[in-house]
């Protein structure tokens, strides 16, 4: 279903990655792993549509993507309700109370944003993706600063979307317990040339 | 899109939101001309168009950094950009719910301003005119600046140099339809002039404001 062949990218008009190539198949993850700075965020970022890629390509069903990362657009001044009504109408989709009930924000729903704790507030950054149900899930650290419980909610939404038929791509330093393949980004790193060097 | 409308006026209403902050500032403006040049009413009738002018402008300029900087901060920009409308939508929007929330209640409190400053009767009719008609541009225009400087920290000095140029011919012509209108002259070419300042900016600026916004966001 994500094709990637022979990607670059740059972070800061630097070249990070070099002849990136994978394959996701329907009902599948790809766990992305590296040190910090390899180009985990940049590939994301470029796979979402969000910068441009220097060479090489990458396909995946047009108008199925969805790119999430650690800043999500939480607005705190708005309800919890009114923080996923926006993206439901944006999206064109309803909001439900599978929804709710999947991120355990049913109690929380008339509460302000700006009022709940990180960890909450993450939550309701990841139950945008259950509201826009895209089929090509773009992931940036999706867990940071969930509890374990919370990260089991997380788990247990992406197995739905995984046997749903969706695939993800995800940048996460924990072990979240997926039977997903992971690619070590440090095979990719660019080398810089001798001319970029004495630039 | 009315979505986005409908979220940006709530949010603008809500605390911290910024609503009020364009419309008391141009309260303050005008309430102490008086005070500084005299109450004599030859004087303030005379200053009057083009204080009320400048003082919508300078309210105007206020809020603009609050368009796209919010977004910017908490990551919705780049999740309103990867969404499934058009960013030059999103744009349009964008300036119209900073119309909406500055530039629609200058256009309302301004004739009761008119009076404050002693301004000659015939001229109300131009003067709300005049900033029905320009106060989009200064949207429009303001989103653009906003766009451009959307990455930097605190780019309210950077943002008021790139706008302010592109204010002036809204100012003038806004300010001499109002004068022309005090003078019991026609005022139809600097308002018809004015239009089409707005809507140039209307046609054009949207596309100029989702191109800066996705080159900012790489």
């Amino acid at each position: 279903m994500l094709t990637v062949t022979d990607l670059a990218c740059a972070r800061g008009g630097q070249v990070v990655l070099e002849r990136v190539s994978f394959t996701v198949v329907a009902g599948t993850a790809l766990v992305l792993r590296g040190p910090n700075g390899v180009g985990k965020t940049t590939l994301l970022r470029v796979l979402a549509g969000l910068q441009p890629a220097l060479a090489g390509s990458y396909e995946y069903p047009t108008d199925q993507s969805a790119y999430a990362s650690h800043a999500d657009g939480v607005k705190s001044t708005l309800t919890v309700a009114e923080n996923l009504g926006f993206w439901a109408a944006v999206y064109r989709q309803d909001l439900t109370e599978q929804v709710y009930a999947a991120f355990n924000l049913g109690a929380l729903r008339d509460r302000m944003a700006g009022t709940l704790s990180a960890g909450q507030k993450r939550r309701l950054g990841l139950a945008r993706l259950a509201v826009i149900d895209r089929k090509v899930l773009f992931l940036d650290e999706p867990t940071v600063s969930l509890d374990a419980a919370s990260v089991q909610l997380f788990r247990a939404f992406l197995d739905r979307h995984l046997n749903a038929g969706g695939v993800a791509v995800l940048a996460t330093h924990i072990d979240l317990g997926l039977a997903a393949p992971a690619l070590d980004l440090s095979r990719f790193q660019a080398v810089p040339t001798a001319d970029e060097a004495f630039l | 899109m009315i979505a986005l409308l409908i979220r940006d006026l709530r949010l603008a209403l809500r605390a911290g939101g910024g609503f009020g902050l364009g419309l008391s500032f141009f309260l303050i403006v005008v309430v102490l001309v008086p005070f500084g040049v005299g109450a004599e009413a030859a004087v303030l009738a005379r200053i009057a168009p083009g204080i009320l002018w400048v003082a919508a402008l300078l309210a105007a300029l206020l809020s603009l950094d609050r368009i796209f900087a919010l977004d910017f901060e908490d990551g919705a920009l780049p999740l309103l950009a990867t969404a499934p409308v058009p960013l030059e939508a999103v744009a349009l929007v964008k300036a119209l719910a900073h119309w909406l929330t500055t530039g629609l209640p200058l256009v309302v409190a301004a004739p009761a301003l008119g009076v404050l400053l002693q301004m000659e009767s015939g001229a109300y009719g131009t003067l709300i005119g005049s900033l029905a008609l320009g106060t989009p541009a200064l949207s429009l225009i303001g989103a653009f600046g906003a766009a451009l400087t959307v990455g930097v920290r605190r780019g309210g000095l950077l943002l008021s140099l790139l706008v302010l140029p592109l204010y002036i011919p809204t100012l003038i012509f806004g300010a001499e339809a109002v004068r022309r209108g005090a003078a019991g002259l026609d005022a139809g070419t600097p308002l018809l002039l004015l239009a089409g300042i707005t809507l140039g900016c209307l046609a054009a600026l949207p596309i100029a404001t989702a191109l800066v916004l996705r080159i900012n966001l790489r």
